[in-house]
């Protein structure tokens, strides 16, 4: 189907099947019970898994492929954000244009930088791609503020242009009328599914995001991007010249990031330059990384973890501990309270370092590497014979 | 005339600091050939070595003075520090007001020892790896080590005030002969600067001059030969990346007064510490000390008002324009060797 292979399509479907049934699976425990709390099928939540997967997936298509680390992508997310709210500003609040725009500005941005980064390889590839994210993040701050209205952040009002607009048309972001803030509640019992536009917006764009890079990996230029991060030098010496390959893959990778940036903007119309901080950079880098580097679903994993402890992790407060404990003897909740504080709530950062630590010195696979070991683990004790022939599910 | 002192200047205090961590940041990956992201947290804790000796000074004991009375009319709380009770109150209160130098000797030890632990506890197993995994490991250990910090002393910048007799500044334009008050120039600058050519010179007396250096140094140009000649190389290495510590500690700690230190405070230094290495040549000493003070220079006369009409907003990426034109024209850095990282 659609020019996949058998075990490919398996896997396409499935990664649909759980995008578009989300709302559900986030969902797994009842309304107003203790475990509420971890609940993160609300649309906020729900578009940053979408919109940073599609992120991590482009970033994914870069550094899984062809090796090259860059410490500058969020500036494409930038880009692309800025992009998209000026569109919102200048021509309609629906969010096709901003997102068309954001895609070809941040291409031509990492058309540029990619062409000059890419000269170099190696770390130095990495320090110049940080260069040119820090330069983008201190001009939007200071001399580019009527383009990006410096610290407050570009944002729509209500006497912006918005030429394409009639009189009526709506104040919020939507696509052809439909609200992207619009959710649908489905009770049943206890439970509250919430079915949001705008996340299944994010999804659907998502989902297409992730069969392009599918094609990607098991294209000829895929193959080739593999080989460039092999051995670069035998490409070389084999008379071919691998910067178009590279420069195509940096540019692809740059584009969904816009793709991203634009995604976000489209889902609350507000672009900050925070957005193209180096931090932010890192971040894609430790969603990459943590959920597996050159595999298909691993950066969609990572972004998934990370969001979700931000989210989740971090509103765990004293209280909410104290309840958990409350059925062990005083001292002994006291302390585990104490012990668990400093991981949970504001300080949920420190357990991110240390799991992305962790990953990095014991699964430099990542996550999905981690989920082989253990099939690998199991289905060893059964057929000593399959363990040997078991195939990376990528 | 002035304007340009003046600029060259406000440049040192801030090149001073880019120096002494890309020199420790050259001194870790010549030695080791490691790439460490976690540099600038090891500024940072230097800088919180700091506060943190401020803090156990001034820990004080109360006493209740019935003669006096506070604004309430109860009797008035008096708090003093027990070193003032021990050292009597002069020379306790000139301890509290010198605590930033003497945090120096405070630093040294838990700098060097914590080198250590990093080195032999983590950066040991990472030698053979790729340089993306060092830089990646190194990444999550500065989110750590930024992230307890910011646990036990909060998110907020902690004044850390330089003792009273190097508060205020200093007319230097009065001394070679200008006009008063043409060039003002902030005592503790003038110190950060003095102290970080002083660590500096030590480093490179150090190696250049002692058996130990030497060996070092030998070990920077063929670690394997050195290690067949039957000498433990890789204790030295060890010891090199606690100096290198130590010298980034250092530089945090005298830095407190300049800027007030919280948690991200390594990070902003990192960045730039890095270009600088970049620029300088990786594996350079002298290259590293060099664009240390070159882009910080360049940054202050960046900032001057004259440049930016011509060049708005020219002061916030001149670092990275001049990185990447180095690095695009001169692939090995200013004064890098060649072969050494040029790929």
């Amino acid at each position: 189907m659609l020019g996949l292979n058998n075990r490919d399509t398996r896997f396409f479907l499935i990664v649909i099947a759980l995008t578009l049934f989300t709302p559900f699976l986030l969902q797994p425990f009842p309304e107003g019970s203790a475990m509420a709390q971890f609940n993160a099928g609300y649309p906020d939540l729900m578009q940053r898994f979408a919109i940073y997967g599609i992120f991590a997936i482009g970033f994914n298509i870069l550094l899984g492929l062809t090796g090259y680390l860059s410490f500058g992508h969020a500036a494409f997310l930038g880009v692309g954000s800025y992009s998209a709210v000026w569109m919102f500003k200048l021509l309609s609040l629906n969010v096709i244009p901003g997102i068309i725009l954001a895609v070809i500005v941040s291409g031509i941005f990492a058309l540029i930088i990619g062409y000059i980064s890419l000269r170099r390889s190696g770390i130095y590839f990495s320090i110049l791609t940080l260069a040119f994210a820090q330069m983008s993040f201190n001009l939007a701050y200071s001399v580019l503020t009527p383009i990006t209205n410096g610290e407050t952040g570009l944002q729509i009002r209500l006497n912006d242009p918005r030429i394409l607009d009639g009189e009526g048309a709506s104040q919020y972001t939507n696509l052809f009328g439909l609200d992207m803030s619009s959710s649908f509640k489905l009770a049943m019992g206890d439970y509250v599914f919430t079915f949001n536009a705008g996340y299944y917006f994010c999804a659907i764009i998502a989902i297409a995001a992730f069969y392009l890079s599918l094609r990607i990996f098991r294209s000829p230029f895929g193959l080739m991007l593999r080989a460039v991060k092999s051995n670069q030098h035998r490409m070389n010496y084999t008379g071919l010249n691998t910067r178009p390959y590279t420069l195509a893959a940096f540019v692809i990778s740059g584009m969904y990031a816009g793709l991203a940036g634009g995604l976000l903007a489209a889902m609350d119309p507000l672009a900050g330059a925070e957005r193209m901080q180096w931090t932010a950079s890192g971040e894609v880098v430790l969603m990459t990384i943590l959920g597996g580097t050159g595999t298909l679903m691993g950066p969609i994993l990572g972004a998934g973890f990370i969001k979700y402890f931000e989210n989740i992790f971090s509103k765990i407060n004293d209280n909410i501990l104290h309840a958990w404990f409350s059925a062990l003897p005083d001292g002994l909740e006291g302390f585990l309270v104490t012990i668990i504080h400093p991981f949970v709530g504001k300080g949920w950062h420190l357990t991110l370092g240390l799991v992305f630590m962790l990953v990095v010195i014991f699964l430099p696979g990542g996550l999905v590497e981690g989920g082989q070991r253990i099939k690998t683990m199991f289905s060893r004790k059964k057929n000593s014979d399959a363990a040997s022939d078991v195939k990376p599910a990528e | 005339m002035d304007a340009i002192l003046l600029q060259t200047l406000n440049g040192l205090d801030k090149g001073a600091a880019y120096a002494l961590i890309a020199l420790g940041l050259t001194l870790i990956f010549g030695t080791l050939g490691v790439v460490n992201f976690a540099h600038g947290a090891l500024f940072m804790i230097g800088s919180f070595c700091a506060v943190t000796l401020q803090r156990l000074l001034s820990i004080s004991y109360t006493t209740i003075d019935p003669e006096k009375t506070d604004f309430l009319g109860n009797p008035a709380k008096i708090e003093t520090p027990y070193i003032e009770g021990w050292f009597g109150p002069e020379i306790g209160a000139a301890i509290i007001d010198w605590s930033v130098p003497l945090a120096i000797i405070f630093a040294i030890p838990i700098m060097v020892t914590l080198g250590f632990i990093m080195e032999r506890g983590l950066i040991k197993h990472f030698y053979n790896r790729p340089h993306a995994d060092q830089i990646l490991v190194t990444f999550g250990l500065a989110i750590v080590l930024q992230e307890i910090i910011k646990y036990y002393f909060g998110a907020n910048p902690i004044p850390t005030p330089a003792p009273t007799a190097f508060k205020g500044s200093l007319d230097i334009g009065v001394m070679i002969g200008f006009d008063p008050n043409a060039i003002i120039y902030p005592i503790w600058r003038l110190i950060y600067f003095v102290f970080s050519l002083i660590v500096i010179g030590g480093i490179f007396a150090f190696l250049r001059f002692t058996t130990f250096g030497m060996v070092v140094r030998a070990g920077m140009a063929d670690r394997e030969t050195v290690g067949l000649l039957g000498i433990n190389i890789d204790k030295r290495f060890t010891i090199m990346f606690g100096i290198a510590a130590a010298v980034a500690g250092l530089a945090g700690v005298m830095y407190t007064p300049i800027n007030s230190p919280n948690y991200e405070f390594g990070m902003e230094f990192l960045v730039l510490s890095f270009v600088v290495v970049v620029v300088g040549g990786m594996g350079s000493l002298p290259g590293a000390v060099m664009a240390g003070f070159l882009l910080g220079i360049l940054g202050s006369f960046a900032s001057m008002n004259e440049v930016k009409q011509i060049f708005p907003g020219i002061d916030q990426i001149i670092i990275y324009l001049v990185a990447i034109i180095i690095l695009l024209v001169r692939p090995r850095g200013l004064m890098g060797r060649k072969g050494v990282m040029e790929e």
